[in-house]
């Protein structure tokens, strides 16, 4: 958990990530709304408040109990009838007992309901997160870390979990013990009660005032602990380029500049700590000292007895702790605002590629897709245009094939057809229906991309080849392995296609990535199948047989092949040349050289040996 | 929201199939999380780290026991104040006075002893934190590269995070157990003292406390555990759909995967709802039995004082001791799973201290001179990461300074090891690697590194302006240094587009830069290093065909004037080199230029006649047949 918040706590200037002390309009409102989830569990929240009463209750008359006995045994030292003495002690002391037992009951009561109510409402919060994070689009989530989504997922939502037992239940439990405390005890003695709960408001004051200045450090230690493990990780991580450059010594400084600098914050955090809670018990026990000072005189004068006394410094015992938890209490307070804030302002967001409400399944016929006059331009930079005017068609059984320097916006063109974005103007249609028309899920089963740098899930390869469709039988999932040139590697496994691959698995190298994901890609059987410079780290003789795999395959569907090797889409149908976002060049292999212009110095520069390339270069 | 998400389950739930061939999240291999209680030598090891502030800590103590002793005093103050100074026939002003003299004397004290054991103890415990933490990361920084190759960084980053930090904890609260076991002992004692009957009775409670706790704790440990669990696999998932957000869409998985989400947060759920009554089941038990010890000395000692046999202010004495002395026992359990959880952390922070250094300075080690000629030489070398298997047998050549050598060779014939010994990364077996005529191990390890400029495959980058990174190895270079070493290998012209140009900020690794790019600043940092000998790990991905130009005319550029080992993978590169080195299996089969290796009609030929832009696109059955081809002939 620790880890999770360091890494994440750099600071980033997104809206999700930089809410640190929401205004305090805004703050409270999240408290607001944070509550009314809360009372989404009615029963829940009733015995836990119940509870608290009368267990706050109870413990305010254990006191009063203790104060009764002690009496009890003072007066027969100046009347007679023991035996009725001794009886009444008995009283008193079943009475205590039963007291006792009740408080403890009830406090288990106003702890496991009051922790219930947090943990359903983090288990409804965590569905919400993570459908809502599923359903974003790709234009949220290339502006915002994955790191900071982590911590809105894990540590975000602790603190909303958290914030009914730690804060609102105290509310109730501080309200019922000083509110009664202070009326029993300023009506048994208004002196004596005045001095009693005089260290209440200043523990009062200095408790939150201590939190709030600690909550502040430790989000700044956060940080400074977070550059410090930068330091480390990338250290670990480049070790060979610092053993290469003897710069341990400079590693070492860097280190130690972050590490000093964490450690002083870190040393001042046990100071703001170590002055106040010394300060605040401090204050409690000289209320003390004054309670038995002036207290033990008005015992002498006969205003109060001894059990009197006894009750008030038991009070004041009971009182020590939930005052002193008043700084917890603002704390739960204070976290909840900022973190329910973040969580709702992602909650809220709206996700701007979804289904129109009027939006059918795509129904493809003769499997065609167009582009007409397609422009593009990223959110994050509307003014860009990364795509101007792109239009073409691409039938069934054919390939489209599009090459470009990079940055041309040749990937953005695969990135179009599936929806991951959407056009800023012309449109693309699928046998003539526009894909904002269709249902995304309709459209994505039609559509596959295989990408650049396939994720692999940690699991088994099986379950990574079959990932767009869980259901596939076995013999699908090897014929599909087969076709990406997989098959054979993955039986050389030691658990075959039960392997498990992955950050925690066996890792792959950028080929088999490569390939895994044209497997995964061919399970999905689509009408338009994309290869987004996906062979880019697959020799060009697998190449080779993977595309004679796919023959048969791209009989029945629309193939694009997007790729900066010529090799990989030099027998395509059709090729588009791309720069700047415009088609600057069209058509075959054949046409293209004829053309004798940008397709063809590719070409040029591709093919010959490098020799002479080194030599044109200078 | 939660009715909106129950309908989207029941479409995953009516398939009515079989279940998918699915999971989100893996299982992650959680590490023990207790140790033994005590483990002496995890102790004793710690112990070296606690020793440079072992006055603090003994402060510490003394303050914890000064700190306790005030607590156990109060109650007595309080009793000598009643029977002396209230209690009619007795009353004596003075006595009052004293009490209450003694009552603020005791909380001074108080006061001032817990300010200093927790100051103490809290600074003290951060410092030996930092200790341990910069401990391990020197040592990590000498290790042998061969651990380093073995152990993933995220296992060696919760070692300097997870692990130390539970070392803090654990310092933190010891001191603080030494106060409880006095309190809880201390308590006892002057119960006993102040009336001995009252007090066996009253303590009677106690071992059932014990009884119940001992039965509790592996069940509600277990239960906490269970809990601690399930959130980390429901965390893995949720990182894991951030993480793969892209292939979850585009595949359409949204369904499957909640619904796979879902059983994973409920579970989470329960486990949570069970730990929860664990940790409260303890509480009604608790204030039972504070009742019933307070009921007894209301009974017992009750009648004690009706009988005259106690004084009433022991009496009270007592109840203020029962209300505190369940406090010590709960947190010294609480202590004892702190100790085991330290004691397994400890455990794995000696096993990273104790990781041997191989590869050392030899005591009489010299600086390689700034002067050396730049040549290198391999003597008959023999090295194997495991000595029984060796990767390299026998391997001696010599490159001169100023000459230019590619090493090719199939995968796994020792090129990159060779590379590597060239810096003394790992020690050799038999022969020597000579480095300016030197062998390395007479050389100190700083001035390698500070001769020898490497360029690795990956290039690496570090969170930092480009011109830090340019600059990494040679910190006092200035701008115009950097500046032209960019230009030189024509980096410059993408680095002033950057936003901030030469101060524009790199991302983890260099993240937003292409490994194009990556490379070409990799390069000009080592032309910043300037040092006599280049070694290079050429690129094996496909990199575009305009920045591939661009790095075949940095690399000529980079090779001038200096001795240059490359393991080079482009024929272009290959074919630009003075010498050419064949490796197979370990062994130099060939050597001589690409005209004379053609005409020598061995590996090289065969490989080189296969016809693959690159070494590395030659499928493994092609070359196995070529490699085959050429040790039957």
């Amino acid at each position: 958990m620790s880890s999770a918040a360091q890494s994440t706590a750099r600071g980033r200037p997104d809206s999700i990530t930089h809410v640190r002390n929401a205004d305090w309009g805004q703050g409270f409102n999240t408290l607001v709304r944070i509550t009314r989830m809360n009372l989404r569990h009615p029963v829940q929240v009733t015995i836990a408040i119940v509870a608290t009463f009368i267990a706050a209750s109870l413990q305010l008359w254990i006191p009063r109990l203790l104060g009764e006995a002690v009496d009890r045994t003072q007066t027969v030292l100046t009347a007679t009838g023991g035996s009725d003495t001794q009886s009444a002690l008995a009283t008193t002391a079943i009475v205590l007992l039963t007291v006792s037992i009740l408080r403890g009951l009830f406090t288990m009561l106003q702890n496991y309901y009051a922790e219930s109510v947090g943990h359903h409402i983090g288990y409804e919060l965590r569905l919400a997160v993570y459908e809502k994070i599923q359903r974003l689009s790709f234009s949220f989530h290339d502006t915002v870390h994955s790191g900071d989504l982590i911590t809105v997922g894990m540590l975000d939502l602790e603190g909303v979990r958290m914030f009914f037992s730690t804060g609102l239940i105290r509310v109730v439990l501080l309200g019922v013990l000083i509110g009664v405390g202070a009326y029993m005890l300023l009506t048994t003695d208004l002196v004596l009660g005045l001095i009693a709960l005089s260290f209440v408001p200043f523990v009062g004051w200095r408790a939150p005032v201590t939190r709030l200045r600690l909550r502040a450090t430790w989000l700044e230690l956060q940080e400074r602990l977070a550059v410090l493990s930068r330091v480390m990780e990338e250290n670990l991580g480049g070790i060979r380029v610092v053993r290469a450059f003897a710069a341990q010594k400079h590693e070492m400084d860097k280190f130690d500049k972050a590490s000093g600098s964490a450690l002083e914050l870190a040393h001042d955090r046990v100071g703001i700590r170590v002055r106040n809670t010394s300060i605040m018990t401090f204050s409690f026990f000289l209320s003390m000292a004054l309670v038995l000072w002036i207290g033990g005189q008005k015992v002498i004068s006969g205003e109060i007895s001894v059990g009197t006394l006894t009750s008030f410094l038991t009070f004041m015992t009971i009182l020590q702790m939930p005052v002193r938890q008043l700084g917890m209490m603002v704390n739960a307070f204070a976290r909840a605002s900022t973190c329910g804030t973040r969580i709702f302002q992602l909650l809220d967001l709206k996700v701007d590629i979804a289904d129109k409400p009027d939006a059918k399944d795509l129904d493809v016929s003769a499997g065609t897709l167009r582009f007409e006059n397609v422009s593009f331009a990223y959110p994050s930079a509307p003014d860009r245009a990364v795509l101007k005017d792109i239009s073409f068609d691409a039938k069934r059984g054919k390939t489209l094939g599009i090459v470009g320097p990079p940055g041309s916006g040749k990937s953005t063109i695969a990135h179009l057809i599936p929806r991951f974005y959407d056009v800023t103007g012309g449109r693309i249609t699928i046998d003539g229906q526009d894909i904002r028309d269709v249902t995304l899920a309709s459209l994505r089963h039609a559509v596959a991309v295989v990408q650049q740098d396939a994720f692999l899930f940690t699991t088994t390869i099986e379950n990574n080849i079959a990932y767009g469709d869980p259901w596939a039988k076995e013999r699908r999932i090897a014929n599909a392995s087969d076709s990406a040139q997989l098959h054979n590697y993955v039986m050389g496994l030691p658990a075959e296609y039960r392997t498990i691959v992955g950050e925690r698995g066996v890792s792959l190298s950028g080929g088999q990535r490569q390939r895994l994901s044209i497997a995964r890609t061919l399970m999905l059987k689509p009408a338009v199948m994309v290869f987004d410079d996906s062979t880019a780290a697959i020799d060009a003789g697998t190449e080779q047989r993977i595309r004679s795999a796919l023959r048969e395959y791209a009989r029945d569907r629309v193939t694009i092949i997007i790729a900066h090797r010529l090799s990989s889409l030099m027998h395509a149908d059709e090729i588009l040349f791309v720069e700047g976002g415009e088609v600057v060049e069209r058509g075959t292999h054949d046409d293209l050289l004829a053309l004798k212009g940008r397709y063809a110095a590719l070409y040029e520069l591709q093919v010959r040996p490098g020799d002479e390339m080194l030599e044109a270069g200078e | 929201m939660s009715e909106e998400l129950e309908t989207e389950r029941h479409d995953v739930n009516d398939q009515g199939r079989r279940p998918p061939r699915a999971v989100v999240g893996s299982h992650r291999i959680e590490e023990d999380m207790f140790g033994r209680f005590f483990d002496g030598r995890v102790i004793s090891r710690i112990w070296e780290f606690v020793h440079p502030y072992r006055v603090k800590m003994f402060i510490a103590v003394a303050a914890v026991l000064v700190f306790t002793g005030t607590q156990l005093l109060i109650p007595l103050i309080i009793r000598y104040a009643i029977d002396n100074g209230m209690i009619a026939g007795t009353v004596d002003q003075s006595a009052l006075i004293w009490a209450v003299a003694a009552f603020v004397a005791a909380i001074l004290i108080n006061y001032g002893a817990s300010y200093l054991q927790e100051m103490v103890v809290g600074q003290a415990a951060e410092n030996v934190l930092f200790d341990i933490r910069r401990a391990m990361f020197e040592h990590l920084q000498h290790v042998s590269l061969s651990f380093m190759d073995k152990t993933e960084v995220g296992r060696l980053m919760s070692r300097l995070q997870g692990d130390v930090n539970s070392m803090q904890e654990f310092l933190e609260t010891s001191v603080i157990s030494v106060g409880d076991l006095v309190l809880l002992f201390g308590i006892v004692g002057v119960m006993l003292w102040l009336d001995f009957r009252l007090g066996l009775l009253t303590l009677s409670v106690l071992p059932v406390l014990f009884i119940v706790r001992v039965f509790w704790l592996p069940r509600a440990r277990a239960a906490f555990m269970a809990a601690h669990e399930t959130n980390s696999v429901t965390n893995g998932a949720l990182a894991e759909a951030i993480h793969g957000v892209r292939a979850v869409q585009s595949m359409d998985r949204q369904q499957v995967n909640f619904q796979l989400y879902d059983d994973k947060a409920h579970a989470n759920l329960k486990t949570h709802l069970t730990a929860a009554k664990y940790a409260q089941v303890m509480v009604p038990i608790v204030d039972t039995l504070t009742g019933g010890a307070m009921a007894v000395v209301v009974v017992v000692g009750g009648s004690m004082v009706l009988n005259g046999g106690l004084d009433v202010g022991v009496m009270v004495a007592f109840l203020f001791y029962i209300q505190r002395f369940f406090d010590p026992i709960r947190s010294l359990t609480m202590q004892y799973s702190v100790m085991q959880r330290a004691m397994a952390s400890g455990k794995r922070l000696i096993d990273v201290l104790d990781v041997r250094v191989d590869v050392q300075d030899a005591p009489d080690a010299v600086a390689l001179s700034k002067d050396m000629d730049g040549s290198v030489e391999f003597d008959d070398v023999t090295f194997g990461y495991n000595p029984k298997q060796p990767v390299l047998k026998n391997v001696s050549f010599r490159v001169n300074p100023g000459e230019t050598v590619a090493l090719v060779g199939p995968t796994g014939s020792g090129k990159s090891s060779a590379m590597a010994l060239i810096h003394r990364f790992y020690d050799i077996q038999q022969g020597r690697v000579l480095v300016g005529g030197h062998d390395v191990r007479d050389l100190t390890q700083q001035s390698l590194g500070e001769q020898i400029a490497m360029v690795l495959q990956e290039p690496f980058l570090f969170t930092g302006t480009v011109f830090e990174n340019i600059r990494y190895h040679k910190t006092d270079a200035t701008m115009e240094q950097v500046v032209e070493a960019a230009k030189a290998v024509g980096a410059h012209d993408f680095i002033t587009t950057l936003d901030g140009g030469y101060d524009a900020m790199l991302g983890e690794r260099g993240g937003n830069l292409s490994l194009g790019q990556r490379q070409l600043i990799s390069f000009a940092r080592a032309l910043v290093a300037d040092a006599k000998i280049l070694v290079l790990d050429e690129a094996t991905a496909n990199i575009d065909s305009y920045t591939e130009m661009l790095i075949q005319k940095a690399l000529v550029r980079l090779l001038e004037g200096r001795t240059g080992l490359v393991i080079a993978h482009r024929l272009a590169t290959i074919r630009g080199a003075d010498r050419i080195i064949v490796l197979q299996n370990g062994q130099l089969v060939e050597t001589g230029d690409h005209d004379e290796l053609m005409d020598m009609g061995g590996l090289y030929s065969k490989l080189y006649n296969l016809n693959y832009a690159s070494f590395d696109d030659i499928p493994d059955d092609e070359l196995t047949a070529a490699a085959q081809s050429h040790s039957t002939t």
